[in-house]
């Protein structure tokens, strides 16, 4: 194998590793826009979005187009009720208890999925067939384009929906001044359980989408979240684009530091480009500082 | 007359658990908490053992009694465990504990008490004295180092996770494997078998050629993979349990490796399961097993056969679900304790001098048991084959 190609399939690597990232990045954004939490349970979604398609694909036996649906459905159901239950009656407590409710939250997730699920880790079929595509000696393999692809639409859906339509923008405003958006007719109380819907439902495409290479079991949400959680930090808290393109930048670090320094640094490597990062430029490759400083967090 | 009949035998049971006639055994496990994995399947094997024996009218007409203590995957209750099965339930000897940390802060209790432990932790150092471990790690060649002498009272029902590297290597090397790459995982497991693939190359004249690491989360192995293949690697030796030996043995498959470099896992890859969640993937596949992974298909007159066999099928039977490799450990020690209460009866010093001098080539579903005043954990490298995925089963490697 040359080193030309080598590189290459780190460079591959990184891009499939870096999409997983920035996937489970963009749901931190989403809440965060709403609401300014940090919903640390956000792993967790996109855990149940894995084990529960597992669930419908290969004990139900449904066809991909119908359980993929489904799954995406019921995590965001379940998304909502969490924030009915555990944030709603809680809305005037600080932030940072609201946050350590979303703490609690994802322990209780994980014990519920070992409940139900055990501690084994569940595969998925890719979703399409076919072996690895080979591209200059080095291979990459069909899911990473799904991947590649969901994050892509995501990003777009994202930056349309907060930009473009009233429910978005309404959305973003609540999280700026709650006060400020329901005396503007905003229902608050509707953007924040729709902020958490929506992240649960994009936490189960990303698990939908990522079982097929990492395999799935009750306590990945954890890891995920923390790399996603960097993506969604160095990308600037909120920006969807950002987000992604900061997940792909933190899964080609590593996967170059483990191909060309030694695999034992990789994580290490990642994580001190992203303090560099955040001690030069605080808000995050694409955050204004501006409007960080208007939020409250 | 029903009620009544009820009442007398919850009563002859109240009395058979708590009056003299019967042997306390103390069992120590982690039964919940992080370890849960091999202090769950550890209870239940124990369980039924101890159901096997009192079914069968126990040791000579007494019964068994397991005082089950479950630690949590924490070493101060492990210590609590022994001290309340020493002092409060007067048990004549401790299976446990799950791990080799809290084993290890059981010993000073166990060895004070003058009470045998068994261990079902991994560790040679919990049979070992510190300073003969020194002794051991200070030598000029510790790869050719054996304990001469070992913990008088302790003794453990697993393999040392140097017999399966030696398995590996001894493969190897009929296959004329010369240089490996190996790659483990950043936990307890992996770094320790890490060091023991590096002690144990020189023995079987192995170069590493190729050391590469991986978090237990990791989503992506093939970096390091990659690495191996442009290395001058006969094999791969992958050094992991739980979801990243599968990861490995996907990426494995889609660098197109198999046929150029063999892959060899653990013998945490003993699991149907590992075959299935790796599909197509996992064909060619090696790993050192135990008798019980392919007991089917052993030789009729394998010594070991009949009680793997048993214990399978009962324990599949009774679960509903694959003997997971923790359950084999507590079988055995119980297995192991109850042979020397039959043999000299209820006496603390008698049970360990029979465990010691007694318990030679003694077939456990873990290995055949050879123990000795220097081996107190009597099974090795012979109670792993090397053994290939062909066509999804478990197949002896050629």
């Amino acid at each position: 194998m040359t080193l030309s190609s080598q590189i290459l399939q780190f460079f591959f690597t990184g891009l499939t590793v870096g999409s997983i990232y920035g996937m489970v990045g963009l749901g931190f954004g989403i809440i965060y826009n709403a609401t300014t939490i940090i919903n640390l349970a956000q792993g967790e979604f996109v855990m149940l979005g894995g084990l529960i398609m597992v669930f419908f694909t290969t004990v139900l036996k449904f066809p991909l187009y119908i359980g993929c649906p489904l799954t995406i459905v019921g995590v965001t159901v379940i998304g909502a009720l969490f924030e009915f239950f555990a944030i709603h009656p809680l809305r005037n407590a600080s932030l940072l208890t609201l946050v350590i409710i979303t703490i609690a939250a994802s322990i209780l997730f994980r014990g519920i999925a070992m409940f139900i699920w055990g501690k084994d880790p569940y595969a998925l079929p890719p979703f399409t067939l076919g072996g690895p595509i080979i591209i200059g000696g080095a291979v990459i393999m069909p899911q990473a384009f799904w991947v590649l692809g969901a994050s892509m639409i995501i990003v777009i859906f994202m930056g349309l929906f907060f930009g473009k339509t009233i429910i978005g923008k309404a959305m973003s405003a609540c999280s700026f001044n709650p006060m400020a958006a329901s005396l503007m007719g905003i229902n608050v109380r509707k953007m924040i359980l729709l902020s958490f819907a929506l992240s649960a439902g994009l936490g189960a495409v990303a698990g939908v989408v990522i079982t097929p290479i990492s395999l799935m079991e009750y306590d990945r949400g954890l890891m995920l979240a923390v790399k996603g959680f960097c993506a969604a930090v160095l990308g600037g808290l909120g920006i969807g684009y950002g987000a992604v393109v900061a997940g792909f930048l933190i899964g080609i670090l590593e996967s170059f530091t483990a191909g060309l320094v030694h695999s034992g640094f990789k994580d290490a490597v990642a994580l001190v480009i992203l303090l560099f990062i955040l001690c030069l430029k605080p808000s995050g490759i694409f955050g204004s500082e501006e409007v960080d400083s208007i939020k409250k967090l | 007359m029903m009620t009544f009949t009820l009442f007398t035998i919850v009563l002859c049971m109240a009395f058979t658990s708590s009056g003299w006639a019967v042997h306390k055994v103390g069992f120590v496990a982690a039964i919940t908490g992080p370890a849960s994995f091999i202090g769950q399947p550890e209870r239940e094997a124990a369980l039924m053992v101890q159901e096997w024996i009192n079914a069968a009218g126990g040791i000579k007409g007494v019964p068994i009694e397991l005082i089950i203590v479950d630690t949590k995957g924490v070493e101060a209750d492990a210590v609590l465990a022994a001290k309340k099965l020493i002092e409060t339930d007067k048990v004549l000897l401790i299976i446990g504990a799950s791990t080799t940390g809290e084993s290890m802060a059981m010993i000073p209790i166990c060895e004070k008490a003058e009470t045998p432990m068994i261990s079902m932790g991994a560790a040679l150092s919990i049979v070992t004295p510190e300073d003969e471990m020194k002794r051991m790690e200070a030598s000029e060649k510790p790869w050719l180092e054996v304990p001469k002498k070992q913990r008088y009272w302790i003794f453990k029902t697993t393999q040392n996770d140097a017999d399966a590297i030696e398995k590996i290597y001894t493969y190897c090397q009929t296959k004329k494997m010369e240089k490996v790459a190996i790659m483990t995982v950043s936990t307890g497991f992996g770094v320790e078998g890490r060091k023991q693939l590096k002690r144990l190359a020189p023995k079987y004249g192995i170069e590493i050629v190729s050391d590469e690491l991986y978090g237990p989360k990791d989503t992506d192995m093939t970096v390091q993979l990659t690495k191996i293949k442009a290395s001058p690697a006969q094999a791969v030796i992958n050094w992991t349990i739980g979801p990243s030996q599968i990861i490995v043995t996907k990426n494995w498959h889609d660098l197109g490796m198999r046929g150029k470099i063999p892959l060899i896992q653990s013998y945490g890859f003993g699991n149907k399961e590992n075959i299935r969640l790796a599909g197509a993937a996992a064909e060619g596949v090696l790993a050192p097993l135990g008798l019980i992974n392919y007991v089917e298909k052993a030789n009729p007159k394998h010594p070991q056969r009949a009680v793997t066999l048993k214990f399978k099928t009962d324990y599949e039977k009774r679960y509903k679900k694959e003997v997971p490799s923790f359950a084999i450990l507590a079988h055995d020690a119980l297995m192991i304790a109850v042979d020397a209460l039959k043999a000299v009866g209820p006496d603390k010093k008698k049970i360990r001098d029979y465990i010691e001098n007694n318990i030679r080539n003694w077939p456990g579903v873990g290995g055949i048991f050879k123990m000795s005043p220097t081996d107190h954990t009597g099974v090795g490298m012979d109670a792993f084959e090397m053994i290939e995925v062909v066509r999804g089963e478990w197949e002896l490697a050629k």
